[in-house]
């Protein structure tokens, strides 16, 4: 079934007689997804004002739309979400409620903060039907407890989002990328010395084909001159290459969307993890990696039937399978955290009939 | 302002009480001489006071934990306790409760410059994180003006802000991990030197649950490097209307300042006559600071500059000197003492969207009149959230609750004007009677059913942020 207002989403879930797996644009396929599709097509922008830095918005609304209207502006969601699409192989258009809801979050991570930093309100059904509203359309708001984070990375466990507000940033006039010809397994060290500068990295990653990348945005005149002393700073690490603007903004479209693993073989993991365990995690792992995040977020493309977890191990943190055949989707909780998380779903979908067992 | 009335066979087992908690934790972690439990009875809303049964300041996680434990098993309430420093009664305690205070935790257990994070006890002060770090060339981004007495317990309490949130985020986005103590006694660890939860996002939960989920008792902290240097600008104004314009002009240009702060016609005056800071005589007046080194700032200063003629300000003053840059800041931070040195005043917290801040603005000034107070607006313009103070005198009869009527229409403007009832301080008790003004019973209901999860028996800070009328069936079972 398909909902296009808030009231029809309340009503389908309300009238419900079993499981309900909620999709927006079903493009992030991750997890179980048992019961009856039920699609948010609820759809468009309620509010956009540049001039205070905030976008309200239907959840189903095509995150294409959103970031063309904002760039119509000069202005860009800060977290610079990926697009999955293409590495879990499907098709479709990507909504601004699954990227919530899968909390997705892209290179600027580490510079703006995740999707959850930048989400500063949330209309949504619990699984009673009921529409709950939290947070709002400013960006400070402390007035109660902050379910707006909750339903962030929740994947449509605790409710159906049907709205959803951000706070925006500016686009940046320039940009430009160092590029260091390392190793994966050799990267993270290189890639801490640069966010540890006053310099304002935007991106730390690594990607094959290129190597260790780090990006600086701004005004042009301030880029030139912290790529100027960021190119100091890693010549210990070796030879810096420097690409700019179009060519900058395609490596790290590259890196957000996995581009050089679409289309191979395999299982697909994610860790995120404290970035100096990750030089150890790549060397366990084997296979195929990318990074991002200064070598707190690992990719991984490794053999089918792999235990990514077990290969990893010991790390802080988390792994997920993204795309595979592994049983367990998430990573298993301690006994605490995982008797919270169950007693939230059973008070926010008391039926258990929001994409039960999506999240393990 | 109402509080639940105490249970009386509580306040009758005090003795056995106090000699449980004697029997957990050292001689010297348990008060409950009324002359040493004095010190603890308000926060900063100094106006709302109340004697608990006891405090108690443990030394680790253990105690805590032993602590919650017994006191979970004998139904005693309890109040967090940080510094004591919220405006909006949060760590005001009940009658019938014991105040558990963190000030002996205050150690600094890691500081990691390669993950970029420091892990400390949570009852260190918000500056002394800073201080931690700052000789290797670090900080701690949030930055309430509090910082010299607030803890990082009572920031996570309160998700508090500061000045330089408009760049750097509040407490909940510098938050990485905290070790948390249930009402239960059982110690749980969330999150850790890694991003974002991989289950449900029970850190962002915790953060700003004002004391009701768990005893934060250690937190991992995102820290910075620090920025080369930085520098403000003070532009002064002939109506609040073109101030704020000039604000949201700043914004859609696309510059993004650390901190855009305004003061208007009363502070400038009140805070002039306190420190002679040297401000324009003006209408209102903006202090904007950007970062970086002196190439970056003069070009984002530049563009400032363009943007502010366009609005022909009084004054356009740029700090040439640390010396001259400490005299801008001078005035917007000894605002709070100035006022308090001609009156009594109310602090309050709403946020507004930016673009609504003329409006609110007349608006206030309308309401002043209508009820014969004045009101000085000082506040965080960046992003909207205002901290209008009302101007009181105590001890004339009724002023005081005037003065809580004229509060209560403002935060309620904030509301209808497209905002909130509070910004950083907390809801508290000062602001729980509102809570409906903002939030219909479904909205309120999913929050309390979140307290269910933590606390069953609804033992932490019960009296706070939920209108007691909404929260009594579950105060009472
Ligand atoms: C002059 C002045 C200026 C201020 N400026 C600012 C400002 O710029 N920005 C801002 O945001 N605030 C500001 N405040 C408000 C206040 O300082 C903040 O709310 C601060 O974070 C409170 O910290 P605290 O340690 O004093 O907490 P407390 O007052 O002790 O407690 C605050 C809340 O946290 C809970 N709590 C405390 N410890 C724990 C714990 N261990 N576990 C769980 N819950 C706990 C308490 O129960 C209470 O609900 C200001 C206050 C004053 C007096």
């Amino acid at each position: 079934m398909r909902v296009e207002s808030e009231a029809q989403l309340a009503e389908a879930i309300r009238d419900a007689g079993g499981a309900l797996a909620v999709r927006g644009g079903g493009t992030r396929p991750v997890g179980r997804s048992l019961g009856a599709p039920l699609e948010v097509g609820i759809s468009g922008i309620t509010l956009y004002e540049p001039g205070a830095l905030t976008l309200v918005v239907g959840a189903g609304t095509p995150l294409a739309e959103v970031e063309a209207a904002l760039a119509a502006e000069g202005q860009r969601l800060p977290f610079e979400p990926a697009n999955w699409g293409g590495v879990l192989g499907v098709s479709g258009e990507s909504t601004v409620g699954g990227v919530v809801a899968a909390n997705v979050s892209g290179p600027r991570r580490v510079q703006a903060g995740a999707c959850r930093d930048s989400l500063i309100g949330v209309r949504f059904v619990d699984g009673r039907g009921t529409v709950i509203k939290n947070g709002g359309r400013v960006m400070k708001n402390v007035t109660g407890y902050d379910l707006v984070k909750l339903m962030a990375g929740s994947w449509g466990t605790l409710g159906v989002m049907s709205e959803v507000a951000f706070k925006l940033l500016p686009a940046a006039p320039a940009q430009t990328t160092l590029v260091l010809d390392l190793p994966a397994g050799a990267a993270q060290p290189a890639l801490a010395a640069a966010l540890g500068s006053p310099f304002d990295v935007s991106g730390a990653g690594w990607l094959p084909g290129q190597g260790a990348v780090v990006r600086i945005e701004g005004l042009s005149e301030s880029v030139e001159y912290r790529v100027g002393r960021l190119e100091a700073l890693l010549a210990p690490f070796g030879p810096v290459r420097i690409e700019r603007d179009a060519a900058s903004a395609a490596i790290w479209a590259s890196l957000r969307d996995l581009e050089p693993f679409i289309g191979k073989p395999g299982d697909l993991w994610r860790l995120s993890v404290k970035p100096s365990e990750a030089p150890g995690i790549v060397a366990r792992l084997g296979g195929e990696v990318m990074l991002d995040w200064g070598g707190g977020l690992i990719w991984a493309l490794l053999p089918e039937g792999s235990d990514a977890r077990a290969l990893a191990a010991p790390y802080s943190g988390h792994a997920t399978c993204m795309r595979g055949s592994a049983g367990v989707v998430f990573e298993p909780e301690p006994a605490p955290i995982a008797a919270l998380s169950a007693s939230l779903r059973a008070q926010f979908d008391p039926r258990g009939i929001l994409n039960p067992g999506r999240m393990g | 302002m109402e509080m639940p009335k105490p249970d009386t066979d509580l306040l009758a087992r005090k003795p056995q009480i106090v000699a449980r908690l004697r029997e957990v934790l050292p001689r010297d972690a348990v008060i409950d001489d009324p002359n040493e439990t004095r010190a603890y009875e308000c926060d900063a809303l100094s106006a709302y006071r109340c004697q608990p049964l006891a405090v108690v300041l443990p030394r680790t996680t253990a105690e805590v934990a032993a602590a919650l434990k017994l006191l979970h098993e004998m139904g005693v309430p309890v109040v967090p306790r940080g510094a004591g420093t919220s405006l909006a009664g949060g760590s005001m305690p009940q009658a019938d409760s014991v105040v558990m205070g963190l000030a002996r935790m205050n150690a600094v257990l890691e500081v990691d410059y390669e993950n970029r994070f420091i892990r400390v006890e949570a009852g260190r002060t918000n500056l002394s994180v800073t201080g931690a770090v700052e000789a290797d060339g670090w900080f701690y981004a949030p930055d309430p003006s509090s910082q010299l007495a607030c803890a990082i317990s009572g920031n996570i309490g309160m998700n508090s802000g500061g000045a330089h949130c408009l760049k750097y985020g509040v407490t909940t986005n510098n938050l990485l991990g905290v070790t948390l103590v249930t009402m239960e006694g059982e110690v749980i660890e969330v999150g850790g030197a890694y991003l974002d939860a991989g289950g449900l996002d029970l850190l962002g939960l915790i953060c700003g649950s004002e004391g009701q989920l768990g005893i934060v008792t250690e937190a991992t902290l995102k820290i910075l490097p620090k920025p080369e240097g930085a520098r403000p600008v003070l532009i002064g104004f002939n109506s609040n209307e073109v101030a704020g314009a000039c604000v949201a002009d700043i914004i859609r240009a696309g510059i993004l300042p650390v901190a855009i702060e305004f003061m208007d016609r009363p502070c400038i005056v009140a805070t002039e006559a306190f420190c002679h800071a040297g401000y324009p005589d003006c209408e209102s007046l903006l202090i904007v600071e950007c970062e970086g080194s002196a190439a970056e700032i003069d070009e984002q200063i530049g563009l400032i500059r363009q943007i502010a003629a366009a609005h022909e300000p009084v004054e356009f003053r740029e700090a040439q000197s640390a010396d001259e840059a400490a005299r801008i800041w001078l005035g917007r931070k000894s605002a709070f003492g100035a006022m308090g040195q001609i009156n009594d005043y109310m602090c309050l917290d709403g946020t507004i969207p930016v673009s609504e801040l003329p409006f609110v603005l007349r608006r206030i000034g309308e309401l002043s009149k209508e009820f014969g107070l004045d009101v000085a607006n000082v506040f965080h313009a960046g992003d909207g959230n205002m901290h209008p103070l009302i101007l009181y005198n105590a001890n004339t009869p009724g002023d005081m609750e005037r003065c809580e009527k004229l509060g209560a229409e403002i935060l309620k403007l904030c509301v209808e004007a497209g905002g909130c009832l509070t910004g950083e301080h907390g809801v508290g008790v000062e602001k729980r009677d509102l809570m409906d003004v903002q939030f219909a019973p479904a909205d309120l209901e999913a929050q309390m059913r979140v307290k269910d999860v933590f606390d069953p028996k609804w033992l932490l800070n019960p009296a706070k942020v939920f209108p007691l009328g909404a929260s009594a069936s579950r105060r009472a079972s």
